[in-house]
């Protein structure tokens, strides 16, 4: 019989190993609490096709999450598996089914709306949860389903947002456009959009009217037709709403076709303050304004967010893509450290009554209405100002100074 | 009707005969395959996203300005198109259509498959100093990249023209193409002309995929509808004619414009397709197309 009391060699090892982990620094000790993961994470995306890089954009911020989720001090981890949905709504219907049957507690996706409304309708056949990271269309939010939030603003809530910035700008400015052009893609998303403004721009009392509605078709591979037609409407602005191809395409018109309208601002959507955008267009791609959520500067969670995204992609930049997505990351986790549990219903219960006072974007704390909507959050306008988007409004967040008027295509100012 | 609208009509004209003028090359080298053996190149799009990949690797990896690389590209299509011919296609020359069709279709897969294998489905583009450049001639503004695009095609087009019209290859394969069993009379080699036709008009494709790659960025999935628009072009301008070809393109180039200046532009493919059904009702030969082409 052996000696249970006698201090081995074995025991002292034990001692040591344990010693270790208790005066282990912080991340580490929170590193050794996460493994394994406590929540799989499907992220659905269209990380090919047409929506390529934002695909690619909003999947960076997931890639970082755990490590802003340990510098939070957040006791979780995500096991976060990749979806493709090639752009295409079809795909991701087909995806989201692949996931659930892997084994997903929860989907993210999908930035474009007719993609998520395919996603959510299968959340709601398997009764799994869906955070909606990036879409606008209000019928994801509207359509009855339970297991659905979405913590990216409506339609409506974004061309409001956008509404109430212009008339700051055109203050800020001294300067206001009495007539615009809407220059739209005709997807679900640029639909809902037309759609929005046709009918808030009455209510809103703007000072400009909107002259020509101009829509295009979202696989488009020209557009010098429709930049034609809005040209020869002598509008003072052009407000697209577009992605980021079609994006690249109009501003390459506007130059040739040597337009040059007091501003192109956009009421609410991608396309102009894409990293892509902005190193393709050059020069050309200075001084449009977008209206937008955007990360908050002022943020603790932000700078962790920043960090650790330049760090492991020091080549990319982190737009609200990645924030919106890094987001439902976060929403995901601070659900599952609320049920406990991963079942289904527990971690919607859980999301429903969510209240996240820190997080990443610009806006109150995160917290879903009884249809899942999230509408605490605030829209910015971000100004492309030496290839970076920088914040101009509000004030209490500006970055950089407006520039309204935008120079000419060949002003000095765009160098 | 206002000055500004009849200055924007003349311009919506302009910018469609600049399109209309690739659109015409491309659909060149299909009419020129099926005037001549007869056979319908169904994988004529995939041909055409094959020479704009290649013009994107050149500028890619090479630097070098599609105008440039076209030659090179063009060469490179002649000797896969006469290959194609005399390894694939000629078994299938007598045999029937669907036989035809089917393997057509089959390379044309292949060949969408292979690319989304090796460049994957993104779409990728060149960027051009000139894509921001126009040219300015009194009140009309031109788009350079189109222009440059329409000046090769047509210089294309007439090197064509003297190809069948002054050597004696050319003579021959029209020949062949006028008379099958007098051109095997009088001893002229058809299966080798047939395999030049074919080169030719392979040729004619990866030229015109070298020069849309500077108007559009190039997928693997943009080939189905370059098929599509080639088959519009040449029912429109008739089928295995050459000037039928670069007419249609024209107009398609043309209407596409116009329609979109008129009505919504994301509706403009109605009006190309609308021209192709008033085509077919009233001249089912096409414009320029004879009879027998049908």
């Amino acid at each position: 019989m052996t000696n249970r009391t006698k201090f081995t060699r074995r025991t002292f090892g034990r001692a040591v190993a344990g010693a270790t982990l208790l005066s282990a620094p912080m991340p580490l000790r929170y590193g050794f609490a996460q493994s394994p993961a406590n929540l799989k994470v499907a992220l659905l995306l269209p990380t090919s096709g047409g929506q390529a890089q934002i695909g690619q954009a909003c999947r960076r911020g997931a890639e970082v999450a755990n490590l802003v989720l340990a510098d939070m001090k957040l006791p979780v981890k995500l096991e976060v598996v990749n979806y493709d949905t090639e752009t295409k709504p079809d795909v991701a219907r087909t995806q989201a089914e692949k996931a659930i049957e892997a084994g997903a507690h929860v989907l993210v996706g999908a930035f474009d709306s007719g993609q998520t409304i395919a996603i959510a309708q299968v959340a709601e056949q398997k009764g799994v949860p869906l955070i909606v990271n990036i879409a606008a269309a209000p019928p994801i939010t509207e359509s009855g389903y339970k297991f659905i939030v979405r913590n990216f603003p409506t339609a409506p809530m974004l061309i409001n947002g956008a509404f109430a910035l212009h008339k700051e700008i055109f203050a800020a400015a001294k300067t206001t456009p009495k007539t615009a052009v809407l220059l739209s893609l005709n997807d679900t998303f640029g639909t809902a959009m037309m759609g929005g403004i046709k009918a808030l721009l009455p209510k809103a009392n703007m000072p400009y009217e909107i002259i020509e509605t101009i829509s295009y078709d979202a696989a488009a591979k020209d557009l010098s037709v429709e930049v034609a037609k809005a040209k020869a409407t002598k509008a003072d602005m052009l407000m697209p709403v577009c992605r980021l191809n079609d994006a690249k395409l109009m501003i390459q018109e506007l130059v040739k076709q040597r337009w040059e309208p007091m501003i192109v601002m956009n009421p609410g959507s991608p396309g102009l303050y894409e990293q892509d955008f902005l190193k393709t267009m050059g020069k050309y791609g200075e001084f449009h304004i977008s209206n937008v959520p955007w990360l908050d500067p002022k943020s603790a969670m932000t700078g962790s967010l920043e960090k650790h995204h330049l760090e492991k992609f020091p080549k990319d930049q982190l737009d609200l893509n990645g924030g919106f997505t890094f987001e439902a990351m976060l929403i995901a986790a601070q659900a599952w450290l609320s049920a406990k549990s991963t079942k289904p219903d527990a971690l919607m219960a859980a999301l429903k009554g969510l209240k996240i006072d820190q997080h990443v974007m610009i806006g109150g704390p995160i917290q879903f209405d009884a249809k899942g909507q999230n509408v605490g959050i605030v829209a910015a306008a971000i100004q492309n100002i030496k290839r970076k988007p920088s914040v101009v409004m509000p004030k209490a967040s500006a970055e950089a100074e407006l520039v309204f008027p935008m120079p000419g295509w060949n002003d000095k100012r765009r160098v | 009707m206002t000055q500004d609208f009849v200055l924007s009509l003349a311009q919506a004209v302009a910018k469609g005969l600049l399109t209309g003028m690739v659109y015409g090359l491309m659909a060149l080298g299909l009419s020129v395959i099926f005037g001549v053996m007869r056979v319908v190149n169904f994988a004529h799009g995939e041909m055409m996203v094959v020479g704009m990949y290649l013009a994107w690797a050149a500028f890619e990896y090479g630097q070098i300005n599609p105008l440039f690389s076209l030659p090179v590209i063009a060469l490179i299509f002649f000797g896969l198109g006469y290959a194609l011919q005399r390894g694939l296609i000629q078994p299938f020359i007598n045999r029937p259509e669907h036989q035809q069709f089917l393997l057509l279709l089959a390379v044309a897969t292949l060949i969408v498959n292979g690319c989304l294998a090796i460049v994957g489905p993104d779409s990728l583009g060149i960027q051009l100093d000139s894509q921001f450049d126009s040219y300015e001639l009194g009140p009309f503004v031109f788009d350079a990249v189109r222009v440059h695009a329409a000046v090769a095609a047509i210089v294309i087009s007439l090197l064509l023209w003297l190809f069948f019209t002054r050597t004696r290859i050319g003579k021959a394969i029209r020949a062949a193409a006028d008379n099958h069993m007098g051109a095997l009379v009088v001893g002229l080699d058809v299966r080798r002309l047939y395999a030049i036709t074919f080169g030719i008009g392979a040729a004619c494709v990866g030229a015109a995929g070298a020069l849309m790659i500077t108007i559009v960025p190039v997928t693997p999935f943009l080939a189905a509808e370059y098929t599509l628009l080639a088959f519009v072009i040449v029912i429109v301008g008739g089928l295995g004619s050459m000037s039928g070809a670069l007419l249609g393109g024209l107009l398609i180039g043309v209407s596409e414009a116009v329609a979109g200046l008129l009505g919504q532009p994301s509706l403009k493919s109605m009006f190309s397709f609308g021209l192709l059904i008033v085509v077919l009702l009233l001249r089912p030969q096409g414009l320029l197309g004879r009879k027998d082409s049908r």
